[in-house]
């Protein structure tokens, strides 16, 4: 069984992202960037079925620009055996991206296309499910839990309020959430080894599909600033001040 | 200009979050309908229907959609959407997992959990954990849109007298199959729409000291949350998690203890109206959007809470 596993370069979640000084966007100048963290999981859960004799190869892909080469390199020496850069200079939204992911998928022809469920940048939580519609695959978002069996997959998903399990005609999508699984650290001696691994480099305009936006972003500014408080000494101060002063409780 | 809420259900009940949804379907314009796709589902058509600022109800009664399952039901609005300008949903796990699926069949880019209208085609999101607010125009003909629930006040469930009609199922798919859910039971509200909410951090050290946390919801009426940081341990289940992926809450009072606020859980909590921080280090940046801080060890302020309530 093939998996195919997109990930995504994002900045990296410690970083306190900040909008450019004339609202056009926000300022990447500088930033730490790493593979978006739900794309770990992804990854991991690949590879992990891959270990135990479920998935034959794992191909990590990715749309974007040359730089995201690198995460490319992190998902081959976390245990992915090749990549394939689908290659961008434009910023593109989850649709594009789902489309061309869509045109490498149809090519690659995997029974399992594992995501991350959101990247931490756009916070959009789309493009696992775009690339379910346009595949016309069984989709199963925010998985906690995967069983492979024959032509199907039972995964139990995190929903408001608890869990729900669904079974899936492969192939399917599945995106992750995070209690999927912890991912491992790469190796330095795997750190090698994926210097050698098969690495493909696409480039969006052969792939015949409309990328063109269908948003304009506006402006990016700071949310509301929130004033810090003040410090109260005691239980019985803070109960008092909650009584008297915040009125929300009796 | 005619928009389309769908509806989240259980068959039975109508979820609140639909209620802020249709909230921020009047703010685009009139006229709203709602789509109810579910099984043996009258009750909620019936409920829809008394709710204020609904023009029609749109039943889509049916085994199929019994679960709700995103392939069939995105099938489905497809197949009504033409008559219509704006489809909104709650960005909730439910929103979440069926409306890009549509937007992708309708070849419409979504614009996901929005915060404010400024005009029909025109909406403030958060991005990047709600570090900053992105202002978003769609040029797409159908808008396909998310909303946060908890920047927009609910409708009133009452003094609306909406037509339903009936609509028949259409493109069902046997992709996918329901096999079972675990709904935690529980007393206390739901996370979302609790008035108070107490959640707990790395800082209590084990899923069960979050009992301490439970014996002080109970007296005050409030539900149970974490952070991202007590989930990844395994303290508490993924539901109990507030940030940013996990739920947004905005209560009247959120008490944050041994939570030292990382930018992803301030982005699911910082609108609430008053908060507390609980935390025994004093630079924690917690204490930076806190109303009310204390500076204490969580394992002495619980029991002295919990008796003096």
């Amino acid at each position: 069984m093939k998996i195919v596993v997109p990930i995504k370069r994002v900045v990296d979640y410690n970083v306190k992202v900040r909008p450019l000084g004339d609202q056009s966007d926000v300022d990447l100048n500088n930033v730490k960037m790493s593979m978006n963290p739900f794309c770990e999981i992804a990854i991991e859960e690949a590879v992990r079925l891959k270990e135990a004799g479920t998935a034959t190869e794992v191909i990590a892909v990715t749309v974007g620009k040359t730089d995201s080469q690198e995460q490319l390199r992190t998902a081959l020496a976390l245990g992915a055996d090749r990549a394939i850069l689908i290659e961008c200079e434009e910023l593109l939204e989850p649709l594009s991206i789902a489309k061309a992911l869509s045109k490498v998928i149809e090519e690659e022809d995997p029974k399992l296309v594992i995501l991350g469920k959101q990247a931490i940048d756009g916070d959009n939580n789309q493009t696992g499910q775009m690339l379910a519609a346009l595949l016309n695959y069984a989709q199963a978002t925010f998985a906690s839990k995967v069983i492979i069996e024959d032509d199907a997959a039972v995964v139990t998903r995190e929903i408001d309020g608890g869990l729900q399990t669904i079974k899936i005609k492969l192939p399917a999508i599945v995106t992750t959430d995070l209690r999927l699984n912890e991912p491992r650290y790469a190796s330095l001696p795997n750190i090698m080894k994926a210097k050698k691994k098969e690495f493909d480099i696409k480039s969006i305009g052969d792939l015949g599909i409309d990328v063109s936006s269908r948003t304009e972003l506006l402006c990016v500014e700071l949310p509301p600033e929130r004033q810090a408080g003040i410090k109260v000494e005691s239980v019985d101060e803070l109960l008092n001040k909650l009584k008297t002063e915040a009125k929300v409780i009796s | 200009m005619s928009i389309l809420v769908i509806v989240e259900h259980d068959n039975s009940n109508l979820k609140p979050a639909t209620l802020n949804t249709i909230a921020a379907a009047n703010a685009i314009g009139a006229s709203v309908h709602l789509l109810v796709a579910g099984s043996s589902c009258q009750s909620v058509a019936d409920e829809c229907s008394a709710v204020e600022g609904v023009e029609k109800v749109l039943l889509a009664d049916d085994v199929a959609y019994e679960n709700q399952l995103a392939e069939s039901i995105a099938n489905l609005i497809k197949s009504v959407s033409s008559d219509y300008t704006h489809i909104l949903a709650p960005a909730t796990t439910f929103g979440k997992n069926v409306l890009p699926r549509l937007s992708a069949l309708l070849d419409v880019q979504q614009i996901s959990e929005i915060i404010e209208i400024i005009s029909e085609d025109t909406f403030k999101r958060p991005i990047y954990a709600g570090s900053c607010i992105a202002t978003v125009k769609s040029n797409d003909s159908i808008k396909v849109i998310t909303v946060r629930a908890t920047a927009f006040d609910p409708v009133n469930t009452s003094g609306g007298s909406a037509t339903i009609d009936s609509v028949s199922a259409e493109g069902v798919s046997d992709l996918s199959s329901f096999v079972g859910e675990e709904i935690a039971k529980t007393d206390r509200p739901e996370l979302t729409a609790a008035s108070i909410v107490i959640s707990g951090g790395r800082g209590m050290q084990s899923g069960d000291n979050f009992h301490l946390l439970e014996t002080i919801a109970d007296k005050l009426g409030a539900a149970v949350g974490a952070s991202r940081a007590a989930v990844d341990a395994g303290f508490v289940p993924n539901d109990y998690q507030v940030g940013q992926t996990g739920k947004i809450v905005a209560p009247d009072l959120y008490i944050a203890v041994g939570i030292s606020g990382a930018i992803q859980h301030l982005a699911g909590m910082k609108d609430s109206k008053v908060i507390v921080a609980i935390n025994k280090d004093e630079d924690a940046p917690i204490f930076q959007v806190a109303d009310y801080g204390l500076v204490a060890d969580l394992f002495d302020v619980l029991p002295e809470l919990s008796e003096k309530l």
